[in-house]
């Protein structure tokens, strides 16, 4: 931040801070739910191809039933439950292939990838699936409305990183969790329903999606094969940053946030100063990540 | 969403047919090998393909089409290795790099396949019978001259760049050549790799660092839908976007009269077209064809903008 500051005079505008803040809650409400998964000791490498999938249908479901439903916040709403439940239900499918199939969560996940990306890519025809353009007004609210000040993705992201936290530290299936990510042998002799909290986990994950992609869907009304491309690496990253470790056992919701607002603000330091040949940004997102985990491992371990 | 769920029905139900059914021996079979649609503009290609070779092969039934779709440079030499495994008479490809396409593509026709490129050219000359492409220098030289006359007192610019390739440095380096010696400012250039989030993000920061835009070259129109939606947000006014080649979205904007966008640069994913034809023609009418056969690029404006709609293509 204060390297940012130092370089553009621009960044620490309240503007600046709010569109970084906005566009990183797509990130940081998916990355919530990966913090859980990867506590839990799994993985979920298809939330960006599930985004885009979700963006997709939802899109075209609202397309389609703006004749039932009119073009008012019913339409919203019947929206917002088209991608949660199109969200779970991905969740769900991925949870019990692993848990049930006992496949590991990598192929799974790197399967499901595949399959939700070609989906949305044949669904658009290679092109974009958009929202119609009289219902965009109905929904515009939700990434660039603001309640007192504060843009309502920012809100969003709030409300779910607090309630994340308390159930993921103060609550018994939180504990749950980080018991079966620690040693799942011994959770499952301390009679923790272990296979119902895996799925819940992808479960949770799933819906988180949906949550990011009801906030994503307004930002332009349109769905590409190309949305939300490595989102998946990029939720990865903020959680292993935020101090969970990647083996699971150990996770805070709080460490994921900071982890999603440092990436964000690298690329918007990036962008604002121009500072290093755009040729090399990748290099610089890379170094900082392994930096910033670096000096977590010497913090926790001396 | 549901004739789409109807349709997979339908599609699972050709597969069997077509799996079904003895092949019938051809006079000819042409290969095709595009990239696959990972985003707008490849989305528009493999829509306009495939409507050509259906109408090919309803013209000229003795002629047989093979299609292979590619999502990288590696699985495209893989995808012309099957191709050849199938005898193709003939190669239509548009290659996703010149450089490593290049010794696959020779290797076909040194068995004797007729081979016409397509957009792409391949990293070697005199390989291909027949070239059809898009103009990628005139391109950047036509978004210059349309600054240029836009702002001939002088303008300040920035410039979103697509994906690091071949093709987006050629564009640039036209564009900057074509820019020497005037009184327009380019602020600054960015990737924002021919997409809308990363182009409204790249845009939002623009906005922020320079308290003066006039005008937004993005490159593509996918990333120029994204930057209009961050100077709608900021609210900032009198700033000119022009995206480049030819989405119905923003064709239809300029038709409508947009306050930002007046104008769009031609590179159109139709050029497969005359490339399938041409070929088509060949075997199917014994017409000696070869050489190279170039498509403008354009500006597209409110006065001609109807001819360039497609309002049923994907892109």
């Amino acid at each position: 931040m204060l390297i940012g500051s130092l370089m553009s005079d621009s960044f620490l505008g309240a503007e600046n801070l709010s569109n970084v803040f906005t566009r990183s809650a797509i990130i940081g409400i998916i990355a919530v739910g990966a913090t859980f998964v990867i506590t839990a000791g799994g993985l979920d490498l298809s939330v960006g191809s599930l985004s885009a999938l979700v963006a997709g249908v939802t899109i075209m479901f609202m397309n389609s039933a703006a004749e039932v439903l009119g073009r008012g916040w019913q339409l919203v709403a019947a929206g917002i439950v088209c991608s949660l439940v199109v969200g779970a239900a991905a969740g769900l499918l991925n949870g019990v292939m692993i848990v049930k199939g006992r496949v590991e969560a990598f192929i799974v996940t790197l399967g499901a990838m595949g399959i939700f990306r070609s989906v949305i890519t044949w669904l658009a025809d290679g092109g974009s699936i958009s929202l119609d353009f009289s219902l965009r007004d109905a929904a515009r609210p939700i990434y660039y409305g603001q309640i007192l000040g504060i843009a309502v993705p920012i809100l969003v992201l709030g409300v779910i990183a607090v309630v994340g936290e308390l159930v993921l530290r103060r609550m018994r299936f939180g504990r749950h969790v980080a018991a079966i990510g620690s040693n799942r042998h011994v959770a499952f002799y301390s009679a923790i329903p272990v296979n119902r909290v895996r799925i819940l986990t992808y479960v949770i994950q799933g819906l988180c999606v949906a949550i990011a992609t009801v906030i994503y869907v307004p930002r332009l009304g349109a769905a590409t094969p190309s949305t939300g491309l490595m989102w998946e690496l990029e939720a990865i990253a903020a959680v292993i940053i935020g101090g969970t470790a990647l083996s699971g056992g150990f996770g805070r919701i709080w460490g994921t946030i900071v982890g999603v607002l440092i990436l964000g603000f690298i690329s918007n330091i990036l962008n604002l100063t121009g500072f290093i040949s755009p040729y090399l940004n990748g290099a610089f997102q890379g170094a900082i990540i392994i930096i910033a985990v670096l000096l977590q491992r010497d913090r926790s371990q001396g | 969403m549901f004739d789409r769920l109807k349709s997979i029905l339908a599609a699972g139900a050709v597969v069997v047919a077509s799996l079904a059914t003895p092949a019938l021996a051809a006079d000819a079979v042409i290969g095709v090998s595009i990239p696959a649609a990972t985003h707008g503009w490849t989305g528009g290609l493999n829509y306009h393909t495939k409507r050509t070779i259906d109408r090919m092969k309803e013209a000229f039934p003795n002629i047989d089409f093979v299609l292979a779709t590619s999502s990288s440079a590696t699985q495209q030499v893989n995808d012309i290795e099957d191709l050849m495994a199938r005898n193709i008479n003939a190669l239509v490809v548009l290659p996703f790099e010149s450089d490593p396409l290049t010794e696959p593509v020779k290797a076909a026709k040194a068995k004797g396949v007729f081979i016409a490129t397509v957009d792409r050219g391949l990293a070697e000359e005199g390989i291909e019978d027949l070239y059809v492409g898009g103009d990628n220098p005139r391109y950047g030289t036509a978004a210059a001259e349309y600054f240029k006359k836009k702002f001939p007192d002088g303008g300040k610019i920035v410039v979103m760049r697509g994906i690091p390739t071949a093709i987006d440095n050629i564009r640039i380096d036209a564009f900057n050549a074509a820019l020497k010696d005037t009184k327009i400012e380019v602020l600054d250039m960015q990737y924002a790799n021919w997409n809308p989030d990363k182009g409204f993000e790249v845009m939002q920061d623009y906005l922020q660092r320079f308290p003066e835009i006039d005008g937004v070259w993005a490159g593509d129109d996918d990333a120029a839908l994204g930057a209009i939606e961050a100077i709608k947000q900021a609210e900032r006014k009198n700033v000119t976007v022009l995206g480049g080649s030819g989405m119905n979205k923003v064709i239809k904007l300029v038709m409508d009269g947009h306050d930002m966008v007046d104008a769009d640069i031609f590179y159109p994913p139709t050029l497969i077209i005359p490339a399938i034809e041409l070929v088509t023609m060949k075997f199917a009418t014994q017409a000696p064809i070869n050489g190279r056969y170039v498509l403008g690029s354009p500006l597209i404006t409110k006065d001609n903008a109807a001819e360039y709609y497609f309002p049923d293509a994907p892109y």
